[in-house]
């Protein structure tokens, strides 16, 4: 009776990654570090997203605001009374900066993943279908970006798109154009490694013999296919998106901080305050960014695990099948970059 | 290192399944094809670097641009031929690069290649100790965590892993710094070394520019600790970034090995597991790490730019970055072009590596 039970709700690919959850609680105890990790993940996650939607709410003051009814805030207080976690050397609040920073966040995860799936999945589609000379160009490009430290191509092309400063529109667009490009290689590889083994698989070739055309096929039937991998790098690239808008932000490639809050631009005007024992500047961003990119990959590792019928199968019978070599690869190969 | 390099080919044998022999073609031909690709790689990367930054306008506007008057801007920029056609200027800094000539940096006005061979052995320094911390922390704790596979000690490693990576290495050195340095005092703060022993170390004849070597060669044991205690902070920093790279690597290859028949075969005659772990099943598992290594550098040099502005480490990243601030986009460009060229580089010698310990790899 019970033995069935388990596989029918893992089986069913159409199910959105969501659905399948209740279906942890089917595993038995030996799965219980996993299920562990994948519930830490997703409250961390779900705490990260509730915060970037409720920030308005949330935080007691505005991420720019200097004053209040009762004047002007005083500067790097610690953290206490009317400033939960403190002030900063120009006068913010740290809590209503951190809290506004997850908006930011999440608006650039958004942006840059979007825009680099859009583009690297076309880019790899087409490149591994058509192949020939337009594949081999792009092959190369691709790998001479995906080889180059990601952060410097970052701010290459935050030099590009605003000379550094910008409004909080203008440097969501061009630290999401920034991580695009970087991100984009990424996902090239993937798909276009995948179509290239799908494009001799029989099922299109009879595509081919009915008479379906070129983007038809390319649209349908390795599309869909060719896609499996990409809420593994989703989540891997989110996290990553974080971490690289971190890194422009303390660089001073961030938004001004009139215009939004952004957790690396705050790590590097609280890098002053290390030295004279000022530490609730840098810990609350810091603990945020490290929060939300641990939630994040917490949950693509358990989303990879769970859909790898060898991991699952050998955690569930605790036999000797083999160990999970390829899709380690993949996520090792992605968060390399 | 060596250990890697001492693998012995045969023991690799197990990890894959067998691949057909190679058509023709020997080391000779792969290292030579192999060496050929480092040169279109270099050409993308600085032809990409070159015209996106000009996109931005001419850098003697975007550096000074405001600060002089419009006909000296006009003079300055017609000096340094940036009124001529994009393709032009495109060529001749091609051709300069191809000579060694980097330019000279706007805002001090220093001679591009100088300033590099300065800084650059600052950020090899920090790059090689980093390695060294990554390598020490990452490879045993990987065994660890494969030999204890989905026990309490595994979790907690994983745990670790996913940590190391999700903390961003400047981050990491603040905690580190505000811990270490402002709370305990054991550490220095920042920099390389005190003002003593910089002096000291500098005006050696032909110094490497990598302290501690230079401190050893002269034999110079204050100056050795001193360096070596600056040293501890920001190779733990940007150690650790890559040492969970390494723990997972280790962990995922190791227990790979250790399913197979031939650990199987040493365990049936008795062979202790410590031993199973540490000489049947490890070496193996190190084969992919050299190519993983090759990928690494370029997240630590991404890393070392972090890092050295945390703890004011006048390499590099930390020029880079005042360049980056002073908007002296010619320096900027030098920078990553030579980059560009040590990413390219390492990644053609770990591939040689790669082929000499694994003779599969030559197709």
């Amino acid at each position: 009776m019970s033995i069935p039970a388990v596989p029918v709700p893992m089986e069913s690919p159409r199910a959105p990654w969501y659905r399948r959850l209740p279906v942890i609680s089917h595993f038995n105890k030996s799965v219980g570090l996993q299920r562990g990790m994948l519930v830490a993940g997703l409250v961390l996650t779900g705490a990260f997203v509730l915060t970037a939607l409720l920030a308005p709410l949330l935080a007691p003051y505005g991420f720019s605001q200097l004053s209040d009814d009762d004047g002007s805030f005083p500067t790097q207080q610690a953290p206490g009374g009317k400033h939960l976690l403190g002030t900063t050397v120009s006068g913010y609040d740290v809590l209503s900066r951190v809290i506004w920073g997850a908006q930011t966040a999440i608006l650039v995860i958004v942006v840059a993943v979007a825009m680099s799936i859009v583009v690297g999945v076309v880019l790899g589609l087409v490149s591994g279908y058509i192949g020939g000379w337009l594949d081999r160009i792009l092959v190369v490009i691709a790998d001479a970006v995906y080889a180059f430290p990601s952060l410097l191509v970052a701010i290459v092309m935050a030099i590009v798109i605003s000379g550094g400063q910008s409004s909080l529109v203008g440097g969501i667009f061009a630290a999401g154009t920034a991580i695009t490009l970087v991100f984009i290689p990424q996902y090239f590889r993937v798909i276009r490694a995948e179509t290239v083994r799908l494009k001799a698989e029989p099922f299109v070739e009879s595509a081919k013999v009915v008479g379906a055309s070129n983007i038809r096929i390319m649209s349908r039937h390795i599309y869909r296919n060719a896609t499996r991998t990409l809420p593994l790098i989703f989540t891997l690239n989110a996290s990553e998106a974080i971490l690289t808008l971190a890194g422009l932000g303390f660089l001073g490639f961030g938004i001004e901080p009139s215009s939004a809050a952004e957790w690396g631009f705050d790590l590097n005007k609280a890098l002053a305050d290390t030295t004279s024992g000022i530490w609730w500047t840098g810990l609350f961003p810091g603990m945020a960014i490290v929060l939300t990119v641990l939630g994040l990959t917490l949950v693509g590792e358990s989303i990879n695990d769970l859909n790898d019928p060898r991991l699952r199968g050998r955690k569930s019978t605790g036999g000797s099948s083999p160990a999970p070599v390829d899709t380690a690869a993949i996520a090792t190969e992605v968060r390399a970059s | 290192m060596t250990t890697l390099i001492d693998a012995p080919p045969s023991d690799a044998d197990g990890l894959l399944p067998a691949t057909k022999k190679s058509s023709g073609g020997g080391l000779g031909q792969y290292i030579l094809i192999r060496f050929l690709l480092i040169f279109p790689t270099i050409f993308i990367l600085v032809t990409m670097v070159f015209f996106l930054m000009r996109i931005t306008g001419d850098p003697i506007t975007v550096a000074m641009g405001g600060r002089l008057p419009a006909d000296q801007l006009q003079e300055r920029i017609q000096a340094a031929g940036y009124d001529r056609p994009i393709l032009v200027q495109y060529f001749e800094y091609l051709g300069q690069l191809a000579t060694g000539n980097f330019g000279r940096t706007l805002t001090d006005n220093r001679a591009v290649v100088e300033m590099l061979t300065t800084y650059g052995s600052a950020t090899l320094e920090l790059s090689i100790n980093a390695l060294l911390v990554a390598l020490l922390v990452g490879i045993p704790l990987g065994l660890v965590a494969a030999h204890r596979r989905d026990k309490a000690a595994d979790a907690v490693l994983r745990v670790f892993a996913i940590l190391c990576y999700a903390t961003p290495v400047f981050f990491a050195g603040m905690l580190l710094k505000l811990t270490f340095s402002v709370w305990l005092g054991w550490l220095p703060v920042a920099g390389r070394a005190k003002t003593p022993s910089e002096l000291a170390l500098t005006s050696l004849e032909a110094p490497t520019g990598i302290y501690w070597l230079d401190a050893l060669r002269s034999g110079n044991m204050a100056a050795l600790g001193d360096v070596l205690a600056h040293a501890v902070l920001p190779a733990v920093a940007l150690g650790l970034l890559t040492a969970g790279i390494f723990l997972r690597l280790v962990r995922t290859n190791v227990i790979g090995t250790l399913g197979r028949d031939y650990v199987e075969a040493g365990r049936s005659r008795g062979v202790s597991e410590y031993r199973l772990v540490t000489k049947h099943a490890y070496k193996p598992a190190l084969i992919p790490i050299i190519t993983v290594m090759g990928l690494q550098i370029a997240v630590m040099l991404g890393g070392a730019v972090l890092t050295e502005i945390t703890f004011e480490w006048k390499g590099l990243g930390f020029q880079l970055a005042n360049y980056l601030t002073a908007r002296d986009f010619v320096a900027v460009q030098g920078i990553v072009v030579l980059l560009a060229i040590i990413v390219a580089l390492t990644n053609f010698i770990v591939d040689i590596i790669a082929a000499l310990i694994d003779p599969r790899v030559r197709y």
